[in-house]
């Protein structure tokens, strides 16, 4: 009794006030965006000059002393970094020589060859006797399949120069992930330190430290894989944590009974046991290091990401979609490649003896023919070549198409311009610009301090503040507009489609394979094509977003619609829910926590899309960093990186929040 | 049998040394460090800085080509991180080169030869739409026949990357022309609206310059705007509007080479071939044609124009 009329009041003055929190929010901000000018105080609408702070300069100059004048006495941190530089490229080096380039010394005239580079037969048979031991004769045929392509498409020379520089890139990023992953769990201290480096490192477009890498270690293709290994280390990072973290109990008390020492206990239990799940975290790098090879190969990499962005430039579409595929099957054979090794690791050798002898020497033999066609190649050099007859080419029909869509459904195609410019875009733009900065502001602080508390408001709201003093509120919101509304749209596309797919097997294998597509093909092979029916222009920059940041919008939507306890469901069925029922009324709120990360995670790629749209002239934070670039600006670069980065953590952090409260009322546990 | 496998293994060891070092140098080079010459990404140049590199390997020295950017290059040439730029534009990369030359690091070395051509270019259908072009007061009655949805009642004029610069916002106000400036973030989408709009007649008006491809692929004309001069940039005085500064076309100049400043010292021989380079803009024109329609690859054409002017490279070189 009393109780209840303890809490009775206590949900009374809360209730309303929370139900009627966000449509007042709502109602203030239209207000607020049509009010006449001069309604508001100046300073409230446009972020006055006055209260700028020149970051961009600080780093600039900063920078400047760094390369110029900074010195440890004995040498200079210029010679520091270059020192870096030069040991970072003597595996990237070999594994080019390998497999791109030819073994020898020497350089221009004076080289020594003493022999040339893999032969792509020998590649061949060696990468499916691998696959053979690795993941058995379904995986052997895939590998085989995949760098037949390569071969027969041409793109054997530009497909080996990427893998080299993927594969070392791969390497050290995974094995400085888990150092640094197990210093974290180490010392409490390091994670500290790391964490918020991981979340920047993620989210800050590539194009903005491109620059300073170039400047610390020279151009060229190692400063390319130095900015690739900052952007594919973090997941391994993360997942090297949680591996580790994961690792039970029982296995560090026996670690300790035998009396192993910290590095025994470290590298012959912990890292062992947490094997499989840190394959997972090494096959995220190889995935995302080949997400950044197109960047990569604007400062200087090759190898694919140079053919794909030569050939559209000379608006050969077909070249450049061949040359992009070619960097998906890349993706496709490492991702299968390191997920079986994966699962390979957790199994137990095999146990028949004779099987196991006749398999490994059928490998052996494998090998060998491998070598001594390579020593064969080094003898004929001409054999080494596939042969350009055999070669296949499907590219003029590509250019064609497009000319007769082009053509053909011109109308039609403008007519949808058109319609999505004057109804979505133009308002959504004027809406974001006429927002004044000080209510956003207070608009962050409000949603973090009712989805998580104080701390999350004001962190978050600082964070909001610090785009402002940068004096890029305007291009910020530019980049807010965008996103968002392409975010608005793949969630309107890619919820109902998850949902849709979750319950058909057959249909989600379709969607699968499609958006696996969407997100290994690099977007600029469709990005030229798209302008070629639509113009450059907001639009266009919305249709690549949304192609690239629909994925896991579908992905996290299918998931969750799929994981609903089943007996759920049958309760469901038990009471006479119609199969509309069941989906609207308990899959789909059930599932609402995982759709709401699919959007966070959407809102991600969408920011990360940013670098590629400035390659059309969209004219948000992307284009600040792009043209920062072009100008040798570090100041300005970093600067604009980093407000990309906060408007990603300002959205992680209120999407997570949001979810966590939702789960938690669910009751579906933390 | 492996005895036999040795020994062809050898052998062939041995001829491909031997073949590796009979293209040996015919004069000793100052250095045996690489050269490295930038390139970018347009055609044009990738021709230019390959004819350079190839005809300094033919002097014996070791050249590495590396992608760099147009205008970031010019932080590594500082540095010594990079040598040689083949392509410097007075049209975009001027101000940037000259900042560099003072910052210290970079010497300009000179004219190649080749003109620059940087401005408002149309399609030559447009001129049944428009009878008055390429005269560019055609353009103050011709808005509309170029607006677009995103520009309209303005017309649509297709600038170049940001980066590019051109001071187009500028120009469209100095004249008075009812034109909205969309930037495109790279030539690879200027080009492909170009190509879309050719192939169904479509209004374009965009940012063309040469040596390039396109006004040799595509027949069209430049705007004829008010001549450029120096007054003109500079003198808000000068030309039709007398409060306002840039009222007149772009300027056309020299394409410039430019070195790394310790080039001259360490490979003196190659800074002179550098400096004795020439060539106009006809010849790289067609030289980019062959690559860029006829589908040729960069080093086919390269070594092909080596073979057949072996007096003009040796000249460089001498």
């Amino acid at each position: 009794m009393t109780d209840a009329a303890l809490s009775a009041p206590a949900v009374r003055r809360s209730f309303p006030l929370g139900r009627l929190l966000w449509p007042a929010l709502l109602v203030v901000t239209i207000v607020l965006v049509n009010l006449p000018n001069g309604a508001l105080p100046a300073w409230m609408t446009k972020y006055p000059a006055a209260w700028q702070i020149p970051t961009a300069a600080w780093i600039s100059t900063f920078m400047r002393w760094l390369m110029e004048v900074a010195s440890f006495g004995l040498f200079t941190v210029r010679d520091l970094f270059r020192a870096v530089a030069w040991v970072l490229d003597l595996p990237l080096a070999a594994a080019k020589a390998v497999l791109a380039e030819g073994i020898g010394w020497g350089r221009g005239a004076d080289a020594v060859t003493i022999a040339p580079a893999i032969p792509w037969f020998s590649a061949l048979i060696a990468g499916v006797a691998a696959a053979y031991k690795v993941g058995g004769a379904r995986l052997a045929a895939l590998i085989g399949a995949g760098l037949l392509y390569l071969a027969v498409f041409g793109q054997w020379a530009g497909a080996m120069v990427t893998l080299s520089s993927v594969l070392v890139s791969s390497a050290l990023g995974a094995v400085g992930g888990l150092l640094i992953g197990l210093a974290c769990v180490r010392w409490r201290w390091a994670e500290r330190a790391v964490s918020p480096m991981l979340d920047l490192a993620q989210t800050m477009p590539v194009f903005a430290y491109l620059l300073p890498m170039l400047i610390l270690f020279g151009f060229g293709p190692v400063s390319a894989m130095i900015a690739t290994i900052v952007y594919a280390m973090p997941p391994m990072v993360r997942v090297t944590i949680i591996a580790i973290r994961a690792v039970p109990d029982e296995i560090r008390e026996l670690g300790a009974m035998t009396g192993c020492t910290r590095r025994q206990l470290t590298w012959k239990m912990l890292v062992p046991s947490a094997l499989p799940a840190l394959m997972v975290g090494v096959n995220q790098v190889i995935m995302l290091s080949l997400n950044v090879v197109i960047i990569a190969s604007m400062i200087g990499a090759g190898g694919l990401g140079f053919d794909v962005l030569s050939a559209l430039r000379a608006l050969k579409i077909g070249e450049g979609l061949e040359a992009g595929l070619a960097i998906t099957v890349l993706a496709i054979l490492l991702d299968r490649f390191a997920q079986a090794l994966a699962v390979k690791t957790g199994r137990p050798p095999e146990r028949d003896e004779q099987t196991a002898r006749r398999k490994r020497s059928a490998l052996q033999a494998a090998f060998m023919l491998a070598g001594a066609l390579w020593i064969l190649a080094a003898i004929v050099p001409d054999i080494a070549r596939y042969p350009d007859a055999l070669k296949l080419s499907t590219a003029p029909y590509w250019s064609d198409l497009v000319r007769w869509i082009n053509v053909t459904f011109n109308a039609t195609l403008d007519a949808i311009r058109t319609f999505a410019f004057l109804n979505l875009l133009a308002p959504a733009k004027r809406f974001a610009l006429a927002l004044p900065w000080a209510w956003v502001v207070a608009l962050v602080v409000i949603a973090g301090l009712r989805l998580g508390g104080w701390r999350l408001g004001l962190g978050l709201g600082a964070l909001a503040l610090a785009i402002a003093t940068t004096g890029l509120w305007q291009v910020a919101m530019l980049t807010v507009y965008l996103c968002g509304v392409a975010v608005v749209v793949a969630c309107l596309i890619g919820v109902p489609v998850g949902v849709a797919a979750a319950t058909r097997p057959r249909l989600w294998r379709a969607v699968e394979t499609v958006i696996d597509l969407l997100q290994t093909l690099p977007s600029f092979v469709y990005l030229i094509p798209i302008v070629m029916l639509f113009r450059v222009g907001d639009f266009t920059a919305l249709i690549a977003i949304v192609l690239y940041a629909v994925a896991p919008a579908i992905r996290y939507a299918a998931h969750g619609v799929a994981r609903v306890p089943p007996t759920l469901i049958e309760a469901a069925t038990m009471t006479g829910c119609t199969r509309r029922q069941i989906l609207t009324r308990v899959r789909v709120p059930l599932a609402l926590p995982e759709i709401l990360l699919g959007i966070n995670q959407t809102i991600m790629l969408a920011l990360s899309m940013l670098v590629i749209t400035a390659l059309v002239g969209t004219r948000d934070l992307g284009q600040e960093t792009y043209s920062a670039l072009a100008k040798a600006d570090v100041g300005k670069g970093l600067v604009a990186g980093l407000c990309v980065a906060f408007i990603a953590i300002i959205a992680d952090r209120l999407v997570s929040a949001a979810a966590a409260k939702m789960k938690r009322r669910r009751g579906l546990g933390a | 049998m492996l005895h036999q496998l040795t020994r062809a293994m050898t052998a062939g060891l041995v001829a491909l040394a031997m073949a590796g070092t009979t293209g040996a140098a015919t004069a000793a080079p100052e250095s045996k460090d690489p050269i490295k010459v930038t390139l970018h990404d347009w055609t044009g140049q990738l021709i230019t800085a390959r004819i350079m590199g190839e005809t300094l390997k033919k002097a014996g020295y070791n050249v590495d080509y590396v992608q760099a950017d147009y205008l970031a290059q010019f932080a590594g040439m500082r540095t010594g991180d990079l040598h040689v730029a083949m392509e410097v534009w007075a049209t975009t990369a001027k101000e940037a080169m000259d900042e560099a030359i003072a910052a210290g690091g970079v010497e300009n070395v000179g004219e190649t030869g080749m003109q620059a051509i940087e401005d408002w270019w149309f399609p030559e259908y447009m001129k049944e739409k428009c009878p008055g072009l390429p005269d560019w007061k055609a353009l103050k009655e011709c808005a509309e026949v170029f607006s677009t949805p995103e520009t309209a009642p303005k017309g649509r004029y297709l600038g170049g990357p940001v980066t590019w610069g051109g001071y187009d916002e500028e120009r469209v106000a100095a004249l008075d022309l009812p034109f909205e400036v969309v930037h495109a973030g790279t030539d690879a989408a200027m080009f492909a609206e170009l190509q879309s709009a050719y192939d169904r007649k479509a209004p374009i008006l965009l940012w063309i310059y040469a040596p390039h491809w396109a006004p040799i692929k595509f027949k069209g004309e430049w705007i004829k705007f008010p001549p450029y001069e120096k007054a003109c940039y500079e003198d808000p005085a000068w030309g039709v509007n007398k409060d306002a500064k840039y009222d007149c076309a772009k300027p056309r100049g020299p394409i410039y080479k430019a070195v790394w400043q310790g080039m001259k010292d360490k490979w003196p021989g190659a800074y002179k071939a550098v400096k004795a380079y020439t060539f106009d803009n006809k010849e790289i024109g067609e030289l980019a044609a062959k690559v860029d329609l006829e589908g040729q690859k960069v080093e086919a054409v390269v070594d092909d124009w080596m073979a057949k002017n072996e007096d003009r490279w040796k000249k460089w070189i001498q």
